[in-house]
Formats: structure tokens, sequence, C-alpha cells
């Protein structure tokens, strides 16, 4: 049980990515499918940051007595994820603003509406 | 030659080129120029890239030290015979459509965005290039990333509004697939310490029965399989190809699914070992059904298309299924089998993106109603659409045949002849959707609309000939392509050095 329970940034990774996952998948918004898609990006974030904590460890900076130190290294790929996630989120937003400006919605359905009526 | 500094620093200058090259393309501005930078960096590239294969050839495997960091704490550039063939299908599908594309993405984007355009053509070219020669599984994921990004760009540039929501479910599925893909490169990390492919590899061996590794992998292959759009993870992909530029279609067509296989096999054989993937995961089994699968259900859904790009598209993704098949059997045959299928697609489904481009210059439409007669005002368009066409099916004589006859021989070679007989029977079905092409433009009257029709301009009837007739030469001398294959496949099982 503890076993578990020690574990539980991994629990809250598990739950945050399949809290995103749900949004993008059930919301017909688009906006909110773009706030669930960072959502389930930064989860992954967690992730990262969960495996390179060493136990009893300090941050990665050379000091007297200390044996036990951080891995660094973990922090900086998902600094250069997070970019990525950034990139990926003003993107999706750009696009939103467009469907916008060409079918007056932002929701999913009537887009759909809409394009099955031009065909 | 391999002593000189440009030699040693090939494999990074092919990549450093088209990425700094980018954004001088945005400051150029007028389309023009624009075109013309890139028509020179992206014939620059090839070049590179042919360079490469040849130093491939000649010395084996190149190492390459980012920065002159250490291996494996630093990047390292690893280019072995199926990467260089890789390099050489981006650089040269990349350079052949650029002088197609001038008046293309005149016609359909406009002066005024064309350097955008540009811009992130060189980026996607940037990325695509990158993941084939990275060593490093991080920086794959970011430069995954990079290519996948400025694609999404470029379709959303399409001409309808279509092409914005067709950009915007590509970017929603595209990144779920590249967070799957950075799960598994963390959980990989956690278990080994180390990002360098090589160095993972021999990490693995020892640990690769623990379920953090399990996990990773199937993070991974899911991943990969929504970038590369393995049936059921396509639904991306007729949508996008559809309504992207038809440059965009004509060159993501023929090289980002294809990168997309490519990483697929590295991670099966380079990182995790065939061992490990095929006989303690079994991945060869659920491979092989979604392959058969995708063939099938794919083909025939094409069938009914009434537009010929999603068409094309849909069969782009029974394509991939027969790629898959060849790999899903990890025998050397097998392996050769796809990579050659994969090779010889990029040429067939380039041209036949490339020929309908001609056609919507000309129509402004790509649907098949629209096609009637079509090959009396534009015979040379329509006659490389047929050749394209039957390569697609395999007709002998062109680079089909040889991709289905490897396929069936690879089937036999491991005693699967159901499969043999699967992947012809799949072919037949691709010879109802080209028909259907086929007979409204050669027997049906000219539509009432076709009276101004004319020729698609020689600077686009060009690079889809080019195509067309690589797809003519590889079907009928066969060798060079099927020797790099199978060296390729042999590098990628571990046979040779």
């Amino acid at each position: 049980m503890m076993e578990y329970i020690g574990l539980y940034n991994y629990w809250i990774v598990i739950m945050v990515m399949m809290i995103g996952f749900y949004i993008v998948i059930a919301r017909p918004n688009l906006i909110k499918k773009i706030i669930g898609l960072f959502i389930f990006q930064t989860s992954v974030f967690i992730l990262f940051i969960s495996m390179a904590k060493v136990e009893g460890g300090t941050a990665p900076i050379i000091g007297e007595g200390i044996t036990a130190y951080s891995n660094p290294l973990p922090h900086v790929l998902i600094l250069t994820a997070i970019v990525v996630g950034v990139a990926t989120t003003a993107l999706g937003l750009a696009l939103v603003v467009r469907i916008r400006e060409a079918y007056g919605t932002i929701n999913e359905d009537e887009i759909h509406v809409q394009d099955e009526v031009n065909e | 030659m391999s002593d000189s500094v440009l030699a040693v620093h090939l494999p990074a200058l092919l990549v450093v080129l088209p990425l700094v090259s980018a954004p001088v393309c945005l400051l150029l501005r007028d389309a023009g120029y624009a075109w013309a930078y890139t028509l020179v960096v992206s014939w620059c590239v090839f070049a590179l890239a042919i360079v490469l294969l040849w130093q491939v050839f000649v010395e084996g495997t190149i190492s390459y030290a980012m920065g002159a960091w250490a291996v494996p704490w630093g990047i390292e550039y690893r280019i072995d015979m199926p990467g260089a063939l890789m390099v050489l299908i981006v650089s040269s599908i990349g350079s052949v459509v650029m002088p197609y594309a001038y008046t293309s993405v005149r016609h359909e984007i406009g002066e005024s965005r064309s350097s955008l355009f540009y811009t992130c053509y060189l980026l996607c070219l940037t990325g695509l290039l990158c993941v084939v020669v990275t060593g490093d599984a991080f920086n794959l994921f970011v430069f995954l990333e990079i290519s996948s990004l400025s694609s999404y760009v470029l379709i959303s540039l399409g001409a309808t509004r279509r092409s914005l929501t067709a950009a915007y479910q590509y970017l929603v599925m595209g990144t779920i697939g590249a967070t799957f893909i950075l799960i598994g490169v963390g959980l990989l990390y956690m278990m080994t310490g180390t990002l360098n492919m090589v160095d993972l590899s021999q990490r693995l061996s020892p640990i690769c029965e623990t379920r953090t590794i399990q996990v990773a992998f199937a993070f991974m292959t899911v991943g990969v399989s929504l970038k590369l759009a393995l049936f059921p993870l396509h639904l991306w992909l007729p949508n996008a190809y559809t309504y992207a530029p038809s440059v965009i279609s004509a060159f993501l067509a023929a090289t980002a699914t294809k990168v997309g296989v490519y990483v697929l096999l590295r991670f099966f054989f380079t990182v995790f070992g065939s061992r490990f993937s095929f006989e303690s995961m079994h991945v060869g089994d659920i491979l092989m059904i979604l392959a058969v699968v995708a063939m099938f259900v794919a083909s025939v859904v094409a069938v009914f298309q009434d537009n010929v790009k999603r068409m094309l598209a849909y069969s782009s993704v029974a394509q991939v299924g027969y790629i898959i098949l060849g790999i899903s059997l990890a025998t050397v045959a097998g392996i050769s089998a796809g990579m050659i299928h994969l090779f010889n697609h990029a040429l067939i489904k380039g041209a036949l993106f490339l020929a309908m481009g001609c056609i919507f210059l000309r129509t402004g439409s790509v649907d098949i109603q629209d096609m009637a007669g079509l090959a009396r005002k534009m015979p040379l368009t329509m006659a490389a659409f047929v050749v394209g066409g039957l390569s697609l099916i395999g007709i002998p004589l062109t680079a089909g045949f040889i991709s289905k006859w490897y396929l069936v021989e690879a089937a036999l070679d491991g005693g699967h002849w159901p499969l043999a007989a699967l992947i012809l029977t799949s072919s037949l079905i691709a010879l109802a959707y080209v028909w259907r092409v086929v007979e409204a433009a050669y027997f049906q009257p000219p539509g009432a609309g076709l009276h101004e029709v004319r020729e698609a301009p020689v600077a686009m009837l060009v690079p889809t000939w080019v195509l067309i007739g690589a797809n003519l030469y590889f079907g009928i001398d066969a060798s060079l392509i099927s020797r790099v294959a199978r060296l390729g496949a042999e590098t990628l099982l571990g046979f040779t050095g």
C-alpha cells in the first residue's frame, strides 16, 4: 500500500494526463481542446521533473560536504519541451482565430454542419 | 575529399543550411526572391545528400559529434545506410518540387504570403532531415516537432477554409503523438540515464524485460504510428492532404509519413533491438494485422472518393500499410521490401499529387466530375497521372511493380503465402480507383467548363515528369535501390558492421 502512495507524483501525472486527454476528446470548443492539449503535455513535464529528483540530493551546485545532487538534465530537456508546447499552443490558438474568421464559430459540431452543407 | 573541412562537417551542414536559411528567407519578403533562394538552398541540400550517400557507401556509418561534445554526452549525428537513403529521398523530393512551387504557390497562396510559405517549407525540410540523421532520442523529438509545427502551418495555407480545420485536426493528433514519444523517451532515460540511441541499445538489453521499458516501447510505438498514419491512427491524414496546397500535398505525402516509418525502424531495430520488439513484445503480429486492414479498408474507401486528392490520400494510408507489412516480417527480405516500397511510394505519390496540382491550377478543381474529357485538354498531365497510377497499382516496368515483387517474395520467404495473396488482391482495388479517374478523363466527353483550359505550364510539367521518369527508371533498373535497401536492412538487423 505504502509503495503506491509513495509514488504519488506519478499518480498525479496519470490523473493530469487523463484530464487533459478527456478535454481534448470530449469538448467541442476548439479553444478548450487546446487547453486540454496543454494540460496533457504538462503532465509529461511533471513526469520528467519527478524522475530528476534524487533522494537526499540537493540542487546541482557544487558545495562543501554535499555528496548527492539531483539530476539537472531532465530539467533542461523539459525546458525545451515547454518551448515546443508553447509553440504548439500558440499555433493552435492562431488557427482557432483563423477558423473563427472563416466559419464564425469555434464549436466543432457547428463547423462540421457548415462543411457538410457545402459538400 | 574526406580530409576537407566541408566533408567532415557534412552531417551538420545538411541540417544547419536549411535551418539558417529559413529566417533569411523570411527577410526577403519578395515572392520571387524567396522562391529563388529556397530553390538554391534545396538544391544544395540535395547535393549534400548525394555526397553523404556516397560517403556512407565508401566509408560506412558516419558518426558526427555536434559541437564536438563527446558521444554519448553530446548530441550525435549518425548516418548509416538506411539513414542516407532517407536523406536522399527527402532532399530529392524537396528539390524536385521547388521549380514547380513558383507558379503553384503564386496561384494558390498569393504573392504577399509566399515568403512565409517558403520559410515554413525550409523549416519543415530541416526538421525532416534532422529527424533522420540524429542519433539522439530527445533531439529526434524536438526536430519531429519542428517539422510537424511547420507542416501544420503549410497545410493551413490551403485554398479553402477547410484547410484550417484540417491543420487544426492534424495539430491535435500530431501533438498527442509527439507527447507519447516524449513519454517514451522519458521512461527510457529514467531507466538508462542516456539519450544516445546506440548507448541506449547497449544499456537496454539487460533490463529490457522490465515493465517500465515495455511501457516506454508501447508509448513510442503508438506515438510514432500516429505520426506515420498507421491505420487506425490515420484520421488526420485524408483531410490534411486534401486541403493542403498542391506542392505541400506532394511534399508531405512523399516525405513526412516516410520519415515516421524511418523513426519506427530506428526504435524497433536500433534502440530496442529486434529480439525485444518482435519476439518478446510481439509487435510484428499487431503491425501485420493493422497493415493488412489498412491495405484493404483504406483502398476500398479510396474507391468511393469523388475528390481525387482525397482518393490519393486514402491510397497513401493503404500504401503505408504495405510498407509496415514488409517491416512487420522482421526479416532482411521483409525490411528491404518495406524500404524499397518506401522509396518507390515517395516517387509515386509525389508525382500523382504534382499532377493533381497541375489540374487544380488550370481547372480550379480536383473533383472527378470536373475531369471529364480532361485528357484532350491536358494530355501530358493526364499521361503523367496514368503512368503514376500504373505504378501505384504495380504494373511491370514501373517502380510499383518492383515493390510489390519484393513484398510478395518476402511474404513467401517467411512462409506467409496468404499475405502474398492479400497483397495482390488489394493491388486490384488500386486498379479500381485509378481507373475511375482514367475513365473520366479519357472516355467521357469534355464538360462545358473546359473550353478555356490549357496544358499546365512547363515549369510544373517538368518536375511531374521527372518523378514519373524516376518511376519508370527504377521500375526497369532496380539493382541500385534493392542493393541499398538490402544493405540498410542488414545494418538494421545488425548482420554487418
